[in-house]
């Protein structure tokens, strides 16, 4: 079987994060529970008259993927896999209120279009000319994990050798009116610096699009080898450690092996207690990384995740805006990321510097 | 590594019946479950004509044993009944005795429920607990509860109408690569006025009984079906001593890169679909006995579809094909996987399934679908499916491992 590896990175968050050369130099402070997406200049990357056609998540989606193409050297893939737990989310929402607006009358085919979950990955294939394999993965948080194992299978087994796998999701007005009153996003506004101790209810949300090139050669561009991935829709608190170790077992690893652990608290009291099983028992003594104070809660912010693990590997550096602790680590060689959403669609992903 | 992936049971719910047994009755006796639309409201319920499942919310709910204050979609309620029927037909009795995951698909998600409550949700919270049965991902997680499937991989597929075919390809590749011994595979999308609407805007919805491979084609009938597939390692099957009821030989996904919405001219994706599914199964054109067309009735798909079928076996060379969308409506996301089921069915009973409607033939091409029930050998079956986004699907389905 062939190691895959991470050649690329690309991701574009609440936080200026799509210049590579950077890591987190400059940190926007939000103020919010519902944050947005800085995004580059399109008309850089998307020929205007096309781009007034796309919903934010298309055109984050398609900047993110061209990104990482660029940064891996590479004009083609083999196939291209999209993770997104809400799909086009602007654009369901502007077909469905116009359905119930109007009363079924006076509609226009376009956002029906684009509302399809699988829009961003057919416009890369599109965009790409790209014929091969084409997926969309759909499940809540675990949608671009999903992704990350459908490509590391076919990299493996040399089905392909560079695949393009990337997560997107978008705010939508209503969608988040809808998840304030059931409150799944927090009631109060909170700085992003607080937001992971602020003891109360509901996430942050936030919307972001990720891509990154992975590929059975290694190359001078290359952040990290993807040793595992591996997804669980239910785990009980009291399973977690157990099978938080069992995974570094499968790959004859122990606790202390891991340099840091990536986590994906959101700062919800409701849910953060499985973050917090691992912070305070089997790797309290390892280097604890969180980011999704800096970009909130969605579904595919998890690969903003893999995008950190990635620079720490790569830079052998770490920000001090994502230490949850302070750890004395020489060098960073194997990273360790869990993440889950309320209780379900739990993840763990293992990597290894190259 | 399993060399073959058996399929070991499997489940169906749709227009023309509540599971397998009542499917395959009506597919041999040309019953279509193409009717006006009852159980949702909408301005366009005397322009089109649509395959809807028999069974209301709350009795598939009763059936489920659910209770009331349950937040299952309709495409959670009859995925689950589908996937249960699966289950039970491939003998599983203790579902996590290996390891089993669960790929399911769906287009439609939650939609029926958010498209009811969108703006009532704001106001009163007596249903704000489908809130968060919106995502395409939730139907799947409950239908994994329904079938007691914990601690293990379970994900949903959305590529529009080819999504039920991906999620077969999925399981197939799991199973092969020895990530699961146990994979159940299939989709569920239920009827919404958001789909209808959206059908209605591209102008592709036919006001009669939908006529595939014919001329004078005027477009699809909507349809929500569900169904799932239990597919099995060599390892299980011969441990558990299992009844094999086909097996998953080869599968293609490919995509047409030409149009968000509409297949190329001549079928590039689709072609190099079928032909990546023969390379999988180690086949030729030749060896495939009968298609299952993806035959929407659409202008576009039928044409573009019946191109590529040319182009992969030859006009003189094309096997029998038929498309059964004119039973039950396309199904969008669970097309590909209640397909699946009706492949299986053609190979088991040896009989392919007339594509019913069909009058005059089309002027491009001297294919013609096969129209009488057929009784013939059948050793292969190849099944396509095609969706947004230029994706297109091929799986095979075989007799023999």
């Amino acid at each position: 079987m062939k190691k895959v590896y991470i050649n690329s990175i690309s991701s574009i968050t609440p936080q200026k994060t799509f210049d590579n050369s950077e890591f987190l130099d400059e940190v926007i402070i939000h103020e919010n529970q519902v944050i947005f997406a800085v995004e580059p200049k399109y008309k850089d990357y998307i020929p205007p008259a096309a781009a007034r056609r796309m919903a934010k998540g298309i055109k984050m989606g398609v900047v993110a993927s061209k990104l990482s193409l660029q940064e891996a050297g590479l004009e083609q893939v083999d196939a291209v896999i999209t993770g997104t737990g809400m799909g086009c989310l602007r654009d369901s929402e502007k077909f469905l209120g116009a359905i119930i607006n109007n009363n079924e009358q006076y509609l226009t085919p376009t956002s029906f279009i684009q509302s399809t979950h699988n829009t961003v990955g057919g416009q890369i294939a599109l965009e790409l000319q790209c014929k091969g394999y084409n997926f969309t993965y759909v499940h809540g948080s675990n949608s671009f994990e999903s992704g990350l194992l459908d490509a590391k299978l076919q990299l493996e087994l040399d089905e392909a050798q560079n695949i393009l796998v990337g997560g997107v999701d978008e705010l939508g007005d209503h969608t988040t009116k809808l998840n304030q009153i059931i409150h799944h996003v927090k009631e109060e506004n909170i700085s992003s610096l607080d937001v992971l101790s602020s003891k109360t209810k509901g996430a942050v949300f936030g919307e972001g699009a990720s891509f990154f090139v992975l590929s059975n050669k290694k190359q001078a561009s290359s952040y990290a080898e993807i040793i595992s991935v591996k997804m669980y829709n239910t785990l009980a608190q009291n399973e977690l450690s157990e099978t938080a170790l069992h995974f570094l077992k499968e790959n004859s690893l122990k606790a202390e092996d891991i340099d840091a652990v990536v986590l994906g608290n959101n700062g919800d009291i409701e849910f953060d207690g499985y973050y917090n099983l691992l912070t305070s028992g089997i790797f309290s003594n390892t280097q604890q990384v969180c980011y999704k104070h800096l970009i909130g809660e969605f579904n595919t912010a998890s690969p903003f995740g893999l995008w950190i693990a990635s620079k720490i590997l790569k830079t052998q550096t770490l920000p001090e805006v994502i230490k949850k602790n302070n750890i004395k680590t020489s060098s960073f060689k194997y990273i360790l990321l869990y993440n889950m959403y309320r209780g379900e669609n739990h993840s763990f992903t293992l990597l290894k510097s190259c | 590594m399993s060399k073959g992936v058996a399929i070991t049971g499997m489940g169906a719910i749709s227009a023309i019946g509540n599971n397998v047994a009542e499917n395959f009755q009506s597919l041999v006796e040309s019953k279509k479950g193409i009717s006006k639309i009852s159980k949702i409201d909408t301005i366009h319920k005397d322009d089109i004509m649509v395959g809807e499942i028999a069974y209301t919310n709350s009795e598939l709910e009763e059936i489920l044993g659910l209770s009331p204050g349950n937040n299952y979609s309709r495409t959670g309620l009859i995925g689950a009944i589908a996937a249960k029927e699966a289950i039970a037909n491939s003998g599983i009795t203790n579902i996590n005795k290996y390891k089993t995951g669960l790929i399911s698909a769906t287009s439609v998600g939650g939609m029926d429920m958010t498209e009811q409550y969108y703006y009532n949700y704001l106001e009163t919270d007596t249903n704000r607990r489908y809130i968060a049965s919106h995502h395409a991902g939730d139907s799947t997680q409950k239908i994994a509860e329904q079938l007691g499937i914990a601690k293990s991989l379970v994900t949903t597929i959305s590529t529009a109408c080819s999504s039920a075919a991906n999620a077969i390809m999925l399981g197939a590749r799991l199973i092969k690569s020895g990530q699961l011994d146990r994979v159940i595979v299939g989709g569920s999308d239920c009827m919404s006025k958001f789909t209808i609407n959206g059908f209605k805007t591209l102008m592709i919805l036919s006001d009669t009984y939908s006529t595939p491979f014919d001329e004078n084609r005027k477009g699809l009938n909507l349809g929500e079906a569900a169904a799932f597939l239990v597919l099995e390692s060599d390892a299980v099957v011969k441990a558990e001593n299992k009844n094999v009821l086909g097996y998953v030989k080869g599968y293609g996904n490919a995509n047409d890169a030409f149009h968000q919405t509409a297949s190329s001219d001549h079928g590039d994706g689709a072609t190099l679909a079928m032909e990546k599914a023969l390379k999988v199964a180690g086949y030729t054109a030749k060896d495939i006995d009968y298609i299952n067309a993806h035959g929407t009735a659409t202008g576009n798909n039928d044409l573009s579809e019946g191109r590529a079928i040319i182009r992969v076996f030859g006009e003189e060379n094309v096997p029998e094909f038929s498309s059964t969308k004119a039973y039950i409506g396309h199904t969008l996301a669970a097309a590909g996987a209640i397909e699946a089921v009706y492949s299986i069915l053609a190979l088991q009973n040896n009989v392919i399934f007339p594509n019913l409607n069909f009058k005059t033939q089309m002027k491009e091409f001297n294919i013609t679908p096969e129209l009488k029930l057929k009784e013939k050998e059948l050793k292969t079956v190849m099944s396509n499916s095609f969706g947004f986004g230029g994706n297109c699907s091929t799986v095979i389905f075989s007799k023999e491992p």
